[in-house]
């Protein structure tokens, strides 16, 4: 039903009037016209949906819109502070780690959330926290090595 | 590797005669193209350097006037348009740098457009490995003739001969009087002006080049890492509707009953009936999703008998007459010399693209005019099949393709753009057409599934006496010999396009058509022979090799790997490939480990060496060698489409397997320096050899001969068992 929804969306309070069980990723990319976050499965599968809640990365297209409200969603929009690329982003430059680029923002928002729980990973700790994002061009040894340079550049602290 | 492309432009239609514009529209089509314009030239008879390639890849259509593919702004910026698409395999990149190296500009003067039929120059297609190979080609003429073009007019302005000239980063001076200069803006002063070239200059030689065959960064990758990079499903226009259609649960299944009242009682659905098309729109994604929840349907479902265990017996129960690909000798002459014969089936299944994007197409139709953006590998191919749907002009049709999330080929196809065209023509909005992926995997055009049939042997010296290849609906590419084996023959039945009535569903071109199928076969027939010689797999293939391109490619990933001679199986697990794909050379070593009470296939580590001629951008290459080798693993090791009765079993990622992190092997790339070769296909070779590599990997590694792709673990221990 329609109601009205209170949450944080990339740091700024935000009020929509939207039914509650719409899924977050089409209401981000219609109502809020935020198409950083990518329809790939549906299902929860790919990860091509990826967005931050409290900061834990979730597949929006498995979420209802009525969920976020009260708390803090954060999406590839919202990664660029100040005017200046985030140091993931800036890692995924350097590396060259995208092809196609539709996998990209999920990727990037699974690896801040990783570096959140876990800010020095090690190799090992990055494939296995990434293997839920898929990436059909193949830019996985790319990304990897991006992921180790944003965790080197961010020296434990907070992404 | 001509061939392979040649009938894709007639099965999706139309050719669209940019080339024959008259100098009026072609005037008009330039002034469109806004400010700052521009060098006008004929050139009458004197492309005939740019007609042959153009002739033979589906390119005649290509203009050769240069003025289509670059514009010189006032402002000295050039924009380059190509008529090619960006997918991921980095051609915004490669084709700026082409053009800069030849215009003499700085790199980050360039600006690209891309895939928009009304602005960029007619192509059939990007598929194929062709956008460095050929249509760079065009680029680069067309660069060296408005180069020409504007030393021409710097002569005069200057008033200095053409030879005193030199140009440098954008800019043209006398040679004896360096501040006696002007730029390349100056001289079009954002004029149209016409100019007649005697004679082309000649193209840069590869000896000069400064920016081509540089390692260059994606120069989409800002717009990529943040967000801002647009694709179809992003595009978002006032008063725009989402479509759900309805569709069959089965190929072949016959609608009978549709009962769309309660969708009709929904607030702001609309319904569409247009012959076989069902659709409910609503402003929301999740508002058509429920609707289309209300249509009841029902269908009389097909019951073929026909699924992915029976398909290999039905397909050579089907098979068509065959093409000898090529020959020599005769191999039942050569069979009589034999001291030992290997006569083996390969199976190979049915894959999928799977690119992350599902196929999306929005289209707004007003009055006589469409403008369709859609995810397509091939816009004026659309243009034509919409303009035909729609019975409009093609020029009427404008067909926009923004970024691309991933083609492989199944994007070649593209029934959603003219999905998008008829509902929007029939209610009025723009509509957005987004397959699901249940939809992505029901309409792919899959790989063919495929046998292959050797029947091979070697003399009493080891060496390969006769060599008798059938391959059945893969398709020729990559099974044409290069070993140097007396008695030949290569026999193909069936290509890898629709062969109407026998598939299932829908196939056609995947990443290196036929090649995976036809290298994966062959090279794991050369392994059992070179075990059966007591030869090492390497040297057993030098030995029938003396094409230095292949020999350099195999010594290049033997260094790399460091390979050590050994009879196979040697236990160590190393596997060898190699071929040729896109007139690109390329071989892999590759070293596994099977775990034989799970059937498990663990990849430590591939390497992977390509000779591609001159390389535009280094770091592009390498680039999509990697994607080749990890896409590889999939249909290698998991990567299969079940099905029964014309019903899809695998709709999404939970039970079709792609490479996921955690099977990444380490990955080496090498790239054999030819520079004085034109540069050759590099988005697909690498990819053709990952079945072969993984197959005689596992054979070396257990003796056991895995005779079908994907090597699942069901099958690895089946084939451990055979053994005994």
């Amino acid at each position: 039903m329609i109601k009205t929804i209170q949450f944080n969306l990339n740091d700024r309070p935000l009020s929509i009037e939207v039914d509650d069980e719409q899924t977050l990723l089409w209401v981000l990319r219609t109502d809020l016209g935020l198409t950083g976050a990518k329809f790939g499965c549906g299902e929860g599968l790919c990860g091509a949906c990826t967005v931050l809640v409290d900061d834990e990365a979730m597949p929006s297209c498995q979420i209802s819109a009525g969920y976020v409200a009260g708390r803090e969603v954060k999406t590839i929009e919202g990664l660029v502070r100040n005017g200046q690329l985030h140091p993931i982003q800036k890692a995924f430059i350097k590396h060259d780690a995208l092809q196609c680029g539709f996998c990209t923002p999920g990727m990037i928002l699974k690896a801040y959330s990783l570096l959140v729980s876990n800010p020095k990973p090690t190799r090992d700790q990055i494939i296995s926290g990434m293997d839920d994002n898929l990436c059909r061009c193949g830019a996985h040894v790319r990304i990897v090595q991006a992921i180790q340079t944003a965790a080197e550049a961010l020296k434990g602290g907070r992404p | 590797m001509m061939r392979k492309d040649n009938n894709q432009g007639k099965a999706s239609g139309l050719a669209v005669p940019f080339a024959s514009l008259s100098r009026r529209q072609f005037l008009k089509r330039m002034g469109l193209l806004g400010g700052g314009l521009i060098v006008y030239c004929t050139i009458g008879d004197t492309t005939v350097r740019a007609q042959a390639p153009r002739e033979g890849f589906l390119g005649s259509n290509v203009p050769t006037d240069f003025n289509a593919f670059l514009r010189i702004g006032v402002d000295n910026r050039v924009t380059c348009f190509v008529g090619k698409i960006e997918m991921g395999q980095g051609p915004l990149t490669s084709f700026a740098q082409m053009l800069a190296e030849e215009l003499d500009v700085a790199y980050e003067a360039v600006d690209m457009v891309m895939g928009d039929t009304d602005r960029c120059p007619w192509d059939a297609g990007t598929w194929g490995s062709l956008s460095t190979r050929y249509y760079g080609i065009f680029v680069k003429e067309a660069a060296g003739e408005a180069k020409g073009v504007l030393k021409a007019l710097a002569a005069e302005r200057l008033l200095c001969p053409v030879t005193r000239l030199v140009t440098e980063n954008g800019l043209i001076f006398d040679r004896t009087r360096p501040m006696s200069r002007v730029t390349y803006g100056e001289l079009t002063a954002g004029k149209i002006i016409e100019r007649h070239l005697k004679e082309l200059p000649p193209l840069k030689p590869v000896s000069e080049y400064t920016i081509s065959g540089k390692p260059y960064l994606r120069r989409d990758a800002f717009d990529k890492v943040t967000g801002r990079a647009q694709y179809t499903a992003d595009i978002r226009l006032p008063g725009m509707v989402y479509a759900r259609i309805l569709r069959a649960p089965a190929h072949g299944a016959r609608r009978l009953r549709v009962d769309t009242t309660a969708a009709q009682r929904m607030k702001d659905v609309q319904i569409v009936r247009d012959g076989d098309l069902v659709a409910v729109l609503h402003p929301h994604p999740d508002g058509a999703a429920k609707a289309l929840g209300s249509v009841k349907a029902d269908f009389d479902l097909p019951d073929t008998g026909v699924n992915d265990e029976t398909i290999f017996t039905h397909l050579l129960a089907n098979a068509p007459e065959p093409v000898v690909a090529s020959e020599a000798g005769n191999p039942e002459e050569g069979e009589k010399k034999a001291a030992a014969i290997i006569e083996e089936t390969y199976l190979n299944s049915y894959v999928s693209h799977a690119p992350m994007e599902p196929h999306a197409a929005m289209a707004s139709v007003a009055g006589n005019k469409a403008t369709v953006w859609a995810s397509t590998q091939a816009p004026f191919a659309v243009q034509g099949l919409v303009a035909e749907t729609l019975d409009l002009p093609v020029e009427n049709v404008r067909i926009i393709v923004p970024f691309v999330g991933g083609g492989f080929g199944g994007k070649s196809a593209s029934a959603q753009a003219v999905e998008a065209a008829r509902l929007a023509k029939r209610c009025g909005n723009p509509v957005m057409v987004n397959w699901t992926r249940e939809e992505e995997f029901f309409f792919d055009t899959f790989r063919p599934a495929a046998v292959v049939k050797i029947r091979s042997g070697i003399d009493g010296a080891g060496r390969i006496s006769f060599w008798d290849y059938h391959v059945y609906f893969a398709g020729q590419g990559g099974c044409q010999n290069f070993y140097k084996i007396p008695h030949h023959r290569e026999a193909v039945y069936g290509e890898w396009r629709i062969e109407p009535g026998i598939h299932p569903f829908a196939v056609g071109p995947w990443r290196a058509p036929a090649a995976n199928t036809n290298v994966y076969a062959r090279d794991l027939q050369m392994n059992i022979m070179a075990s059966m010689a007591g030869k090492d797999p390497l040297e057993f293939r030098l030995s029938h090799l003396t094409d230095k391109r292949m020999r350099g490619v195999l010594a290049a990933a033997a260094k790399q790997f460091g390979w050590t001679p050994s009879k196979t199986p040697s236990g160590r697990g190393y596997g060898i490939s190699c071929g040729i794909d896109s007139e690109t050379y390329v071989a892999s070593m590759a070293e596994v480990e099977v775990d034989r009470s799970s059937g498990m296939i663990a990849v430590k580590r591939v390497v992977c060496a390509q000779d591609m001629g001159q390389v535009v951008n280094p770091q592009g290459a390498a680039i999509q060698m990697e994607g080749c080798i990890t896409m590889g693993l999939g249909y290698a090791l998991s990567e299969e489409v079940h099905f029964s009765n014309g019903r899809l079993l695998d709709v999404n990622f939970d039970t079709y397997e792609i490479p996921r992190f955690s099977w990444l092997p380490e990955i080496e790339t090498v790239i054999v320096p030819n520079p004085t070769l034109t540069p050759k296909g590099g988005g697909e070779p690498a990819i053709v050899c990952m079945g072969g590599v993984l197959a005689t990997a596992v054979y070396d590694a257990t003796g056991a001969k895995l005779l079908q792709l994907p090597m699942t673990p069901r099958r690895v221990k089946n084939a451990l068992k055979k053994m005994g």
